[in-house]
This record gives structure tokens, C-alpha cells and sequence, in this order.
């Protein structure tokens, strides 16, 4: 799924998320685009990987690097895996460009004991002096598109993931939030990290 | 009897001989293999059948370990010679784009077998053959075969020769049918498994244009009620009729619109007649007549009806996915946009179904303007996802090249 961001933000994602896994697990990443974070993960952490990509050209590229990768939808298509079919369940940069991001949670914590979702941050800082001063919808480094033809359709800050996340039933067992050039962990999401964050990666898990 | 024969069939017929050569930088081996009486074909009509023997053809090298075999099974009207000249037609391979030295199926790296199927006329037995009971050519006394039974005679062959794995099954429409038979019946045969073109059941629409070259073959007065080997004639015309209606099937509106638009064949303007006016005519026609040389009408009676009852989740308590429980193989399906024979929701069936059972599947859908056939086709986009897809499984079997 195509998605708004750097090159580089979206290495930093990455990187964030293998150090999320541990190896030789199963993984299921949806939205997995050339197949980029699969690759990553096979060969720095072993894993059995699968990928669901909307587009063909990321398909195709990744099915050509070796990976188990089908054309499918976020949306529409997680249905026909079954219960903890994985260990984790990526969604990497692509929930804001799904159609209703509560269902496709829903669907992940399903499917998968652990679930990882990363997105940019509507909250932070800059996206807000934006809007104030400007009187015009945000385009960042990691949002760079006019408000008309951007695939982000569903936009959120740290803050409305995380309630959305207790709405779920979804325990918050690690975040991380970019800032600039730099991670950093948090321990629980609020105003500041909120203001801070350009991106944050989350790693969640069924509440017991 | 367990010998590998040399040449023909119980029948005597005009099976292919057994040779090797080298053709295209390839080491083909050509040979038949018959099973006597006590050796039958379980059929899944509840008849059997034998004697009968298979044709097949090779090539390149088995490795120490037996691990680099890759099974091609072909569609209704090819056969078992995907990479080497067709011995009557004098044909190129049906597969040189797929199959050869540095090919995505690289005959360099890989042991490839290709047999005719169970019911064909290519030199495995059929419906042309000779029957040891009567002795005289089968007819519509032949059993009705299916796409397992298909299977089950490849599975027998491959025991025979001492074959146990397969890297691969490979194969596009009905060869496809019998790559999802091979993973759903052997699944600890089968490393990896590339259906193209295909669907785990036929639809209505595909079984309706089936009975519609059926019934231009059996409303053919030569065609005798299937016994016209015995009388001497033969129903070309039935069966040029049945392959140019299946031939629109393979083709897009679109290729068909490029390649002919209304243009007219070696005339300036219409004839006010029933000659073919216009190329598409023309080139059906050629199509139809070239056909009846290379193809037993009987034969395509009974291998379309194989792929009509071919309903892989009817044999699973109707639920797809149960054909594929507990699988370990890796699959690599393959669709084709403008295929509207097997489009791409016949493939994605197979995909969810495989998904449910968390299996470790790929799916591409290849851009083409070429309907059906594009699996036959030079489709770039195609070899590299397959190439991608068949070298990484090799790497992970451990097979060198």
C-alpha cells in the first residue's frame, strides 16, 4: 500500500518494528508494499513470513524477491485467515489508508497473539502550527499529499490510537515514538509524547 | 510386468518411441512406460483400468537425492512436449518460454518430467487405444477419467521410476486443476505447487462452452456414436467446430480486436456470402483444421468432461480449504486480468481457501491483454515473479544452481 512517507522515515519504521520481534517466528505484514520489512525480517530474524499487498506492482516485486506475498486488501480480505494463525500482525504505515481501521484491528487481534501497527502522527507539533497559521490541511515530510488525492483517509494522533486500542480490548506492551531523526520509547502515550511524536510504532496483544 | 517398455502401448498404437537426444541445449528423454493387468488404474468411477500406458518425456539430469524434480501437467490440448519439437506436427515446445536452460524451469538445474494424461491421445492410453477385451479401439467404452484420476496415473508413473518428491508441480488451466489435485491428494510429495490459469472447480459457464463442442463433435455423422475408428471415418468437422469455439474462449475481446479488428481476409470488400470474409474467420478455421490432424475426437470428449466434474472441495465435504489442512507445500498461484475463462476470482478462491488454512501462499495477478493463453505466452512480468518465487523454494529445498 502505497503511503506518504520518506525514504528514510520509512527505514527508521523498520528498523523499529524487526526490533519489535523476536526470531523465527510467523508473520503476518499487512499492506507489505515491495516487501521491504518481510525481507528485513527474514534475514535478520529467520522469520516464516507472509505478506497482503493492494498493489500489484508490490506483489509482484515481492513474490519476485522470494516472499509469500498475495494481492488482497487490508479491508476485506484478513477474514479468511484464522485465529492465531500468527505471532504477529503488521501494519506498517498503512492503517490510515484503510477504509474502517477499527475492523481491520479487530481482524489483526483475531489472527495474530501480538499485533504492530505504525502511523504517523496527526498530533504532533508541526502538523499543528500547520493547520493554526496556515488555515490550509497539513503536508509534512511524513504527509505529502494535497488533501484530494491522499490515499490517508484516516488520519489519527498517538492519542486517539492509544483510546482506540482500549475500545479493542488491545494492551499496549511497547511503543516507540520518532522524533526528528531519533526514537524513543514511552511508557504510556500522552500530551508530550503526543506533541512530540512525527511517528509512533506500537506493539499490542489481547487483553487477558 | 514392471519394465519400462520400449515403444507403443498395449494397443501397439502409435505411441511415441523411446529416444534421447539433445534438442535446444536440452537432454530429452522420450519414453512410455506400461502397467500390465495386475497393476490397474483406480479410477474414480469406481471402474478401473488396465492395462494402460503412459507417455512421458524428460529432461536434464536427477540429482543424487532425487530433490530437483519438477512435474509439468498440461492443459486440455497440449502434451508431454513442453520444451521439445512434437513428433507428428514438427511444432516448437507449447512451453519454450518457461522451460529450458536459464528458463525459469531451467532444465540446466532441474529433473522435468511431462506425461500425457490418462484419457489423452498423445500416446498414453485412451479412447483410441485398442481394448484387450474386444479388441477393438475403445470408443465410448472407455472409462470416464477425472483430473485425480490424472493424478493418480502421474503418481504411479513417478513410483515406477522411483520418484518420490516433487521440487515442484507446475501447470496452467486443466494442468492446473491437477497441480492444486497433486497438493491437495500428495501433499507430502509436493514442495511447492504453481497453479496458473485455473480454478478448484469448473464453472457453468466454462461447462456450458464444453457441451457445446461436444455436441458439434457428436452431431458429426462420422462420428458414429464414437466408434469411428472402426468404421473408417472421422469427424474433423465436429471437432474443427468444438476447437474454434473453444479457441474464443483463450482469447480476450481485446486481442481478439488487435490482432484481426473487421479485416477482411485477402479481399477488398465483403462478399455477400459465407466464405470467411473477415481474418477471424479465416484464422478459426485454420485453427479448427489444424487441430483435427493432432487431436482424437473422443479424446476431447472425455478430458473436457474431466475438467467438468473436476470440484476439488466437493471431495472435502464442500469446504475448499479442507483440501489444503496441514499443508506444508508453498504455493505460487497466477491469474491473468484479462483470462475471463479462469479469472482472477476462480484464483482467489484457491488463495482464501489456502489463507484459511494459513498456508504459506503467494498470488500475482499478471497484466495481459491476451485472455487464457497468456500462460503460454511470452509474459515477462510472468517468468520473473515465477523466477523469483521457484529460485527461492529451490534455495530453501537446498538444490544447487
Amino acid at each position: 500500500m502505497s503511503n506518504g512517507f520518506g525514504q528514510v522515515d520509512g527505514r527508521v519504521d523498520l528498523e523499529l518494528i524487526a526490533g519489535m520481534i523476536s526470531p523465527g517466528c510467523r508473520v503476518l505484514d499487512v499492506g507489505c508494499g515491495d516487501g521491504d520489512l518481510l525481507a528485513l525480517l527474514r534475514k535478520q530474524k529467520g522469520i516464516d513470513g507472509r505478506g497482503v499487498e493492494l498493489s500489484q506492482e508490490g506483489v509482484n516485486a515481492s513474490v519476485a524477491r522470494g516472499l509469500a506475498v498475495v494481492q488482497g486488501d487490508a479491508d476485506t480480505d484478513l477474514t479468511a485467515y484464522p485465529d492465531d494463525a500468527f505471532d504477529y500482525v503488521i501494519l506498517s504505515q498503512t492503517i490510515q489508508a484503510t477504509r474502517n481501521p477499527k475492523a481491520v484491528l479487530r481482524e489483526m487481534k483475531r489472527i495474530g497473539r501480538h499485533v504492530i501497527v505504525s502511523f504517523p502522527n496527526f498530533g504532533n507539533w508541526r502538523v499543528r502550527l500547520k493547520l493554526l497559521f496556515s488555515g490550509r490541511m497539513p503536508e509534512t515530510r511524513s504527509l505529502g499529499y494535497s488533501w484530494y488525492d491522499t490515499p490517508n483517509i484516516h488520519l489519527c494522533t498517538v492519542l486517539d490510537f492509544a483510546s482506540l486500542c482500549e475500545e479493542l480490548g488491545l494492551e499496549i506492551e511497547d511503543a516507540l515514538i520518532v522524533t526528528g531523526d531519533r526514537s524513543r520509547r514511552i511508557s504510556n502515550p500522552g500530551p508530550l509524547s503526543n506533541l512530540l511524536a512525527s511517528d509512533a510504532v506500537f506493539l499490542l496483544k489481547r487483553q487477558d | 510386468m514392471n519394465t519400462i517398455e520400449k515403444a507403443g502401448g498395449p494397443s501397439g498404437a502409435t505411441g511415441p518411441d523411446n529416444s534421447e537426444f539433445e534438442e535446444g541445449g536440452i537432454r530429452v528423454c522420450r519414453a512410455t512406460a506400461t502397467f500390465g493387468p495386475d497393476e490397474p488404474l483406480a479410477l474414480d468411477s469406481g471402474e478401473s483400468l488396465a492395462p494402460f500406458t503412459i507417455a512421458y518425456e524428460t529432461y536434464g539430469t536427477l540429482n543424487a537425492d532425487k530433490s530437483n524434480v519438477v512435474l509439468i501437467c498440461h492443459a486440455l490440448t497440449m502434451d508431454q512436449y513442453p520444451a521439445s519439437t512434437h513428433p507428428l506436427t514438427g511444432k516448437p515446445g507449447w512451453w519454450l518460454h518457461m522451460v529450458g536452460p536459464g528458463r525459469p524451469i531451467d532444465t540446466d538445474r532441474f529433473f522435468v518430467i511431462c506425461q500425457n494424461v490418462v484419457g489423452g491421445c498423445q500416446g498414453t492410453t485412451g479412447p483410441r487405444d485398442i481394448d484387450p477385451k474386444t479388441g477393438k479401439p475403445y470408443g465410448l467404452s472407455f472409462p470416464v477419467t477425472t483430473v485425480s484420476d490424472m493424478v493418480r496415473a502421474q503418481a504411479m508413473l513417478l513410483d515406477r521410476l522411483g520418484i518420490r518428491d516433487l521440487f515442484c508441480v507446475i501447470g496452467g488451466s486443466m494442468g492446473g486443476m491437477q497441480v492444486l489435485q497433486w497438493a491437495a491428494a500428495y501433499p507430502d510429495r509436493v514442495f511447492s505447487a504453481i497453479p496458473i490459469a485455473t480454478a478448484a472447480r469448473h464453472s457453468a459457464q466454462n461447462i456450458a462452452f464444453h457441451e457445446v463442442g461436444r455436441q458439434a463433435i457428436m452431431a458429426d455423422p462420422e462420428w458414429k456414436q464414437g466408434a469411428y475408428l472402426s468404421h473408417g471415418t472421422n469427424p474433423a468437422k465436429g471437432l474443427a467446430v468444438a476447437r474454434m469455439a473453444a479457441h474464443i474462449t483463450y482469447l480476450s475481446e481485446q486481442a481478439l480486436h488487435l490482432k484481426f479488428g473487421r479485416n477482411l481476409q485477402d479481399r477488398e470488400s465483403i462478399t455477400y456470402g459465407f466464405d470467411a470474409d473477415f481474418q477471424i474467420e479465416s484464422y478459426l478455421r485454420h485453427q479448427g483444421s489444424t487441430f483435427v490432424d493432432r487431436f482424437d475426437a473422443n479424446s476431447y470428449l472425455y478430458l473436457t468432461r474431466a475438467m467438468d466434474y473436476f470440484d476439488l472441495a466437493d471431495d472435502y465435504g464442500g469446504v475448499l480449504a479442507n483440501a489444503f489442512r496441514g499443508t506444508e507445500s508453498r504455493f505460487c498461484i497466477v491469474s491473468f486480468t484479462s483470462d475471463w475463462l479462469f479469472p482472477t476470482t476462480d484464483s482467489r478462491q484457491v488463495v482464501h481457501a489456502l489463507n484459511a488454512v494459513a498456508a504459506n501462499v503467494s498470488f500475482v495477478e499478471i497484466n495481459s491483454d491476451k485472455g487464457h493463453d497468456a500462460f503460454l505466452l511470452d509474459e515477462p512480468e510472468m517468468f520473473t515473479t515465477l523466477r523469483g518465487f521457484i529460485d527461492s523454494a529451490a534455495r530453501t529445498r537446498g538444490i544447487g544452481g
